[in-house]
C-alpha cells in the first residue's frame, strides 16, 4: 500500500484514537475542518452538538462518570470561547478534559483574521495548561503530554490551539510517548511519617470526623475511607462532590455538610475533635466563618496537590499524596477507636434534625426528588444544574458508588446538568442517567435535546420548574426583603411541547399522586431521551441553610419568622 | 487558621519578598507566571528574566511586597504551573543580591562636582559625560541604590532605568 503523509488534522485524530477516545464532542468551522475531514475515516464517534459550551459539560459528564478524559474539538473564535465557561466548570471540579481548537493559519496569528481570537491568552486563567502548536512535527508530543496532563495529579481541563495550515500541512512525525515535562511531577504514596502522626491523633480522638471531597472520588478512595471509618467507628459527611465516594447509606454516614448540608452533618462538624479532608479543598461552603470553623479540632489534610494545604485552613498534619494509597497504607495502622459516646450524638442528632418538608400544599420538589431516589436506588447516574434543585436533590438523591453523581460544585455553572448527562449516558450505555435541572439552567443548554435525540442517548431530564431563580429568589426573600429582581422567569415556555418540538418523549407532573407513576415511566423509557416536567410549588426554601459567612453553628435548620441580616461571605 | 480577607490590613509596610522561578523557556510562560500575581492583586513591583545555563530554561527573579502566608500560597500556586521547574521565595535566607541602575542627570557645571563625589562614594561610573547631562552607572543592593537616588535626589534625574533584583542562593542553595 502506497504510503501517504498524513496531515496535520490527520495526525492528530490518530494521536486520539492511540489514546482510546471513542468519543469527541464537537462543532465544527472553518479552522477546525483538517480535524473534522479526518474524523470521516476515524472509528472515534463525533458527537455534533449545538452549542460548544454543551460539548464540554458534555465531555466533563463523559470523563467525571468514568475518569476517562472528555474531548472537544471546536473551531476558533467565537467556537473556542464558547468553551470557556466549560473549562472553568472543569478547572474547579479538577475535570479531566481537552479541548482542541481550530485557530487561523500561523502566518496571520495577531492580525485580527477572520474568526480569530487569542485563545491560549483568554483562556490562561481557565486551564490546567494548554499548547498553541506552532510545528507538525510536535503534534504527536503535544497530544501525549496533554493526556498525561489532564488525567494525572490532580486532573484538570488542557487546551490545544491548533493554527489551520498545521492541521492542513504534512506531519509524518512519529507517534510518541515521551513527555517533556520536567516541572510536572505527580504525587503517589504519602510521607511514613506523616502517616504515623495521623494514625496516632486519630486513635487520640474522641469525636474524630471524616470529611471527604471530590478527589476521594477521583482517587477511587471510597472503599478504603469506608474501611477506615468502620475500624475507628468514625462518621462520614461529604462535600457536594464528594457523593458517593462512600455510600451515603452507610450507618456512619451523615450526608452532605455545608451551607445545605444536613444539620446532623453540621452539627458533627461544629462539635468533632479532629476533622480530617480527604481530597477536599475547605471551601468556603464548607467552613462558613471561618475564624469559627472547628476551632478546638484538630486538622488533618490529605490532598494530591500541595498548592491547597494552608490555603483556606491550616493543617496540623497535610500529606501530600494520592487519596487511596495514603488511606490505604494508613488503615494498618489504625486501633479501634473508643467513639461510642460520639457515635451515639450523631445518631441523636440524625434523629432530632432529620431533613423534612411539608407534605401539603402543591406539589414539592423534594417530594420529586426523594421519589426519584426510591426509583433509581441511588444506583442512577444523576447530573444536576446548579441551585435550590441541585441542593435538594444531594440532600434527598443519596449516593451509592463513585461516578454516580455530577454536578457543577466550584463554578456552579448553570446549564451543566444536561449536557453532562447526555455525555454520562454515551460513556456509561447501559447505566441509567438521570438530569435534575432547573427551568433556569435548562434554558441556557437546552438545544442539546437536539444532540441527544440524533444518538438516541436515553437520558432523562427532570426539569424542577419553579418559574423563577428559585435560589436568587430564595435569597431576596431571606436577606433582601423579599425585593425580587431578576429572579422570575416570567415567559417560560411550555417544556413538554418543547420537547416534543425535538421529537423527545416528554411527561408533565402537577400533582403529588403522580409523581412515582411518571418517574417510573421516564425511568423504563429506552427508546431516547425523555423529559419529565414538575410544575412545582413556585415558592419555597431549602433548608438547612448556613447564610455565606455564618458560622456553622448559626445554621437555620427550620424557615426563620423574622429578617435576617445580609450574609456577608463570598456570593 | 488564615483568613486572608477577614483580617484588617496592617498599618506597617508589607515585606518585599524575592521569588525565584526556574521555569521552560517557552511562549506564554511569563503570562502564566504574571497571572497568578495579578489574581491577587499583587503587583510585580520588579522582574527580571533571562536564559538560564541551559537555553531550554529561564530564570525569573520577581520582587513584589505582601503578607508571609500570602505570598507562600502564590509560590505555591507558581510551582503548581506545569511550566514551572520551581519556585523559591529566598526573601529569609542569606543570598546575594545585585541591582544595576542607570541614572540621567541633567547637571550644570556649578553642580557637577558634588555629583560626583556622590558617584565615587557610590562606586558609580560615570559613563556618557554631555555637555548639559551625564549618566551614571551604579550597581549594588537595591537598598543602597535606593540610597544613591534619594541622595540625588536634589539634583534633577532626567530618566532612571534600574535592571530589577538579581539573586543567586549562596554556597550549594538552590536559586
Amino acid at each position: 500500500m502506497e504510503h501517504k503523509t498524513p496531515t496535520g488534522g490527520e495526525k492528530i485524530i490518530q494521536c486520539l484514537e492511540r489514546e482510546g477516545v471513542d468519543y469527541i464532542f464537537g462543532l465544527s468551522g472553518g479552522a477546525a475542518m483538517p480535524m473534522f475531514d479526518a474524523l470521516v475515516d476515524s472509528k472515534i464517534q463525533l458527537v455534533l452538538v449545538r452549542h460548544e459550551q454543551g460539548a464540554t459539560h458534555m465531555a466533563d459528564g463523559y470523563a467525571r462518570s468514568t475518569g476517562r478524559p472528555g474531548v472537544v474539538l471546536v473551531t476558533s473564535g467565537p467556537g473556542a470561547t464558547n468553551t470557556v465557561t466549560g473549562l472553568l466548570t472543569a478547572l474547579m471540579d479538577s475535570s479531566p478534559i481537552v479541548v482542541l481548537c481550530g485557530q487561523t493559519i500561523s502566518p496571520m496569528l495577531g492580525k485580527d483574521a477572520f474568526q480569530e481570537a487569542d485563545v491560549t491568552g483568554i483562556t490562561y486563567p481557565v486551564v490546567k495548561h494548554s499548547y498553541l502548536v506552532k510545528d507538525a512535527s510536535q503534534i504527536p508530543r503535544i497530544l501525549r503530554e496533554a493526556f498525561h496532563v489532564a488525567t494525572t495529579g490532580r486532573p484538570g481541563p488542557v487546551l490545544i490551539d491548533i493554527p489551520k495550515d498545521i492541521g492542513q500541512g504534512p506531519c509524518d512525525a512519529p507517534f510518541t510517548d515521551e513527555l517533556d515535562l520536567p516541572g510536572y511531577s505527580v504525587p503517589g504514596r504519602g510521607d511514613a511519617e506523616r502517616i504515623a502522626e495521623t494514625a496516632r491523633l486519630l486513635s487520640e480522638a474522641k469525636r474524630p470526623l471524616l470529611y471527604v471531597g471530590h478527589g476521594a472520588v477521583i482517587a477511587d478512595a471510597g472503599k478504603a475511607i469506608t474501611t477506615l471509618a468502620e475500624k475507628l467507628r468514625a462518621p462520614v459527611v461529604n462535600t457536594l462532590l464528594g457523593k458517593g465516594a462512600v455510600d451515603e447509606h452507610h450507618p456512619l454516614h451523615l450526608g452532605m455538610l455545608g451551607m445545605h448540608g444536613t444539620a446532623y452533618a453540621n452539627k458533627a462538624v461544629a462539635g468533632c475533635d479532629l476533622i480530617m479532608g480527604i481530597g477536599a479543598r475547605w471551601d468556603d461552603r464548607i467552613t462558613g466563618k471561618l475564624e469559627e470553623f472547628c476551632t478546638d479540632a484538630v486538622k488533618i489534610h490529605v490532598d494530591i496537590d500541595p498548592a491547597e494545604f494552608g490555603k483556606i485552613v491550616q493543617p496540623d498534619v497535610a500529606i501530600l499524596g494520592d487519596a487511596r494509597l495514603v488511606i490505604e497504607d494508613l488503615i494498618p495502622l489504625i486501633e479501634m477507636g473508643d467513639t461510642k459516646a460520639w457515635l451515639a450524638q450523631c445518631d441523636a442528632w440524625r434523629r432530632e434534625f432529620p431533613l423534612r418538608y411539608p407534605k401539603k400544599g402543591g406539589l414539592r420538589a423534594q417530594h420529586v426528588l426523594d421519589r426519584l431516589h426510591a426509583i433509581t436506588r441511588g444506583d442512577a447516574i444523576i447530573t444536576t444544574d446548579v441551585g435550590q434543585h441541585q441542593m435538594w436533590a444531594a440532600q434527598f438523591c443519596l449516593s451509592r458508588s463513585n461516578r454516580h453523581w455530577l454536578s457543577s460544585g466550584g463554578a456552579g455553572t448553570m446549564g451543566f446538568g444536561w449536557p453532562a448527562a447526555i455525555g454520562a449516558q454515551l460513556a456509561n450505555p447501559g447505566k441509567k442517567v438521570w438530569a435534575v435541572v432547573g427551568d433556569g439552567g435548562f434554558q441556557m443548554t437546552l438545544c442539546e435535546l437536539a444532540t441527544a435525540q440524533v444518538h438516541r442517548a436515553p437520558a432523562k431530564c427532570l426539569i424542577i420548574n419553579n418559574n423563577y431563580l428559585g435560589m436568587i429568589r430564595q435569597w431576596q426573600e431571606l436577606f433582601y426583603e423579599n425585593r425580587l429582581s431578576g429572579s422570575d422567569l416570567e415567559g417560560n415556555p411550555d417544556f413538554v411541547k418543547l420537547a416534543e418540538a425535538y421529537g423527545v418523549k416528554a411527561w408533565r407532573i402537577k400533582r403529588a399522586a403522580d409523581v412515582d407513576r411518571v418517574l417510573q415511566r421516564a425511568q423504563d423509557y429506552d427508546e431516547g431521551p425523555c423529559v419529565v416536567v414538575a410544575e412545582v410549588v413556585k415558592e419555597d426554601n431549602v433548608f438547612p441553610m448556613i447564610p455565606a459567612g455564618a458560622a456553622v453553628s448559626e445554621m437555620i435548620i427550620e424557615p426563620p419568622k423574622g429578617r435576617l441580616a445580609k450574609p456577608t461571605g463570598s456570593t | 487558621m488564615s483568613a486572608a480577607a477577614a483580617n484588617p490590613a496592617p498599618m506597617a509596610p508589607l515585606p518585599t519578598h524575592t521569588i525565584s522561578v526556574f521555569v521552560n523557556n517557552k511562549p506564554g510562560v511569563l503570562v502564566r507566571v504574571a497571572l497568578v500575581f495579578s489574581r491577587r492583586g499583587f503587583n510585580i513591583e520588579s522582574l527580571v528574566v533571562s536564559p538560564g545555563a541551559e537555553g531550554r530554561f529561564s530564570r525569573m527573579t520577581i520582587t513584589c511586597s505582601g503578607r508571609n502566608q500570602d505570598l507562600e500560597q502564590v509560590v505555591k500556586q507558581l510551582a503548581k504551573l506545569v511550566d514551572v521547574v520551581h519556585a523559591i521565595d529566598h526573601t529569609a535566607d542569606q543570598s546575594y543580591e545585585v541591582e544595576i541602575a542607570l541614572i540621567k542627570l541633567e547637571c550644570s557645571l556649578d553642580a557637577r562636582t558634588e555629583v560626583l563625589q556622590i558617584a565615587e562614594h557610590y562606586k558609580a561610573r560615570v559613563v556618557d559625560f554631555g555637555a548639559e547631562s551625564l549618566v551614571l552607572q551604579a550597581h549594588g543592593s537595591s537598598e543602597k541604590l535606593d540610597a544613591l537616588i534619594t541622595l540625588l535626589g536634589p539634583m534633577r534625574i532626567v530618566e532612571l532605568v534600574r535592571s530589577g533584583k538579581l539573586l543567586m542562593a549562596r554556597g550549594r542553595g538552590v536559586t
